[in-house]
């Protein structure tokens, strides 16, 4: 089934003078056709201003197109009704862990989310409990947010959005702020619910290195979906990549420049693994 | 011509319940025209380190030289060390406020008292510097792109023209060509004017790139500091404080442990290449060498 569906998505966001008065409209979003199967792990890459973050907001109707339909789990995010359905169905993290968090001590910011779903209160204790366990939080439960390290902090804000049981979860570079070890925490743990909790994953980054695993990847430039394929097709593009203002891995470098100074070395090299294995083989 | 720390301490909040020792006994030294790099975990007080750079926090205790001149001293004078040591913080676009990017850019210099002609002189200075098209000089700052916007911010500072200019990850949330642009810059000033730079950032890549020299934050304390060879060479340390090595480093020591006979000491792209076609030279002629043998026998 499909998780999410867009058909002809168009977005304009109004320009207006001084005086509120409507002068223009610029398109964020022009024409956008995506496909999301339940359960996939999908990229959106694109530089700063492509709409990668204007769609993201269309999957939880913080947006609800200007022209185009939006689906999210078969409902229409359009429709008045549905807006607490598509919500419950797609939940969001963003880039900056301390904008996320409300709560002062780290279950209740868990909590706050189901509670306002009107679950039952024993039901909200173990859904707090549940998803702690799944981000790595748990013990955890009862310290004060803002004493976390950014990683932990974006792990907490996980543990909310997973609390409300969302089908989908939206990630909108939730390890820009982060240090290695938070962004590999963050990773780890968003591959972990995938494969526990069977949630499809929408992942916005600059962070080429984070999306080789990706089922499929959605290049954005200007608004529209300007590449799409799986991350082997996309990073042997490197030239066309750095025309959309992208990169590839830095083993993906490597493998080039080794490739540009004579090695038999294909195209689209992701993973150190497999570079280290083709050099192990041509020594041998 | 230098920013010398000794032992240096600062306190959050000294006395309440949320007393934090951010930074503890640092000691430390940046000489002038030095590419310096601070990589730490989140939380491990690079953010509170640099800031006394310019004397906007003010240590507990310790003393801060700058070139020779201990700036906690009476009479120091302050406005000038803010002249010298430009700061730009994390997501300066935030702090864009003017009308347009030209008077925006332009307010440091008035602020510095120069007359008008002055200041937009060294602004235009500024904005060419960061790369900046003319044709943004008189929009709104609003109106940028994130990466334009943080060019403009970066160009506010630089027009005061300072001696030292401190980023704190100037490049967060910026797309790669983004990146590379203003690291790109960032470089090429400190080429041209011999400008001290100190870059904060979480990218260890960039970090391995453009730093001359390496200074490691671990919960308040200076872990290491020296050139980036020697500090990537610690990585399992690293990774305990939560940082890492440039993922090159780390394709270097999983040949080496195959048996390629590589320097593990890499931390760019360009020297692993190099090191890789050296070390398969060497093994790829020795074959051939020893089948040269076996075929003469």
């Amino acid at each position: 089934m499909d998780m999410v569906r867009t058909e002809k998505l168009i977005f304009e966001y109004e320009k207006r003078d001084e005086d509120g008065n409507v002068t223009g409209t610029s398109r964020a979003i022009d024409e956008v056709d995506i496909e999301i199967k339940e359960g996939q792990f999908i990229a959106v890459l694109g530089h700063n201003g492509s709409g990668k973050s204007t769609l993201a907001k269309h999957l939880n109707a913080i947006l609800v197109p200007t022209e185009g339909t939006v689906w999210v789990g078969g409902r229409d995010t359009k429709e008045p009704e549905e807006l607490w359905n598509v919500r419950q169905a797609a939940g969001m993290v963003f880039q900056n862990p301390d904008n996320q968090i409300i709560g002062t001590v780290v279950e209740e910011d868990v909590g706050f989310g189901p509670e306002n779903l009107g679950v039952p209160t024993d039901e909200i204790w173990q859904r707090v409990e549940d998803s702690l366990k799944s981000v790595g939080m748990l013990s955890y439960r009862h310290h004060s947010p803002n004493k976390l390290s950014g990683g932990q902090k974006q792990r907490v804000a996980i543990a909310g959005v997973v609390a409300m049981e969302p089908k989908c979860i939206v990630l909108d570079e939730p390890t820009a702020m982060l240090d290695p070890v938070g962004r590999k925490e963050v990773l780890k743990t968003v591959q972990k619910l995938r494969e526990e909790k069977k949630v499809t994953v929408i992942l916005i980054t600059h962070y080429m290195e984070e999306v080789v695993d990706a089922d499929r990847i959605y290049v954005m430039d200007h608004g529209k979906v300007v590449m799409e394929g799986t991350p082997k097709q996309i990073f042997s593009q490197v030239e066309k990549l750095k025309e959309y203002r992208l990169d590839v891995p830095q083993v993906t470098i490597l493998a080039d420049e080794l490739r540009k100074r004579g090695l038999i070395i294909p195209r689209g090299i992701l993973k150190k693994e497999e570079l280290v294995r083709l050099i192990g083989g041509m020594a041998c | 011509m230098s920013i010398r720390l000794e032992h240096l301490n600062y306190i959050y909040s000294p006395g309440t319940a949320y007393e934090k020792h951010a930074l503890k006994d640092i000691c430390l030294e940046i000489p002038s025209g030095e590419f310096v790099g601070i990589i730490g975990h989140t939380g491990s007080g690079k953010s509170t380190l640099i800031q006394h750079f310019n004397g906007l926090v003010k240590a507990t205790d310790g003393k801060l030289f700058y070139n020779g001149e201990n700036i906690y001293e009476q009479g120091y004078d302050m406005r000038n060390l803010r002249n010298e040591v430009g700061l730009v913080f994390q997501y300066p676009e935030h702090q864009l406020f003017e009308i347009d990017v030209m008077t925006d850019v332009c307010f440091g210099p008035k602020n510095q008292g120069l007359s008008p002609e002055e200041c937009k002189k060294r602004a235009l200075e500024a904005l060419r510097l960061v790369g900046l098209k003319e044709k943004y000089y008189h929009v709104s700052p609003f109106e940028l792109s994130g990466g334009q916007k943080r060019r403009a911010a970066i160009a506010g500072v630089l027009a005061m023209r300072p001696k030292v200019l401190v980023l704190d990850e100037p490049t967060a949330g910026l797309d790669p060509k983004g990146r590379d642009d203003i690291l790109d810059q960032v470089a090429y000033l400190h080429k041209q004017t011999d400008m001290t730079v100190i870059l904060v950032s979480h990218s260890m890549e960039d970090i391995a790139r453009y730093a001359d020299r390496i200074i490691v934050m671990d919960h308040g304390e200076v872990m290491y500091n020296d050139e980036p060879k020697s500090v990537f060479a610690h990585y399992k340390e690293l990774e305990r404080a939560g940082l890492a090595a440039p993922q090159v480093t780390y394709i270097m020591h999983d040949l080496k442990e195959q048996g390629l006979p590589v320097d593990i000491d890499v931390t760019t792209v360009n020297e692993a290449a190099d090191e890789i076609m050296k070390a398969l030279g060497n093994r790829v002629s020795e074959t051939s060498e020893s089948e040269q043998m076996e075929k003469e026998r």
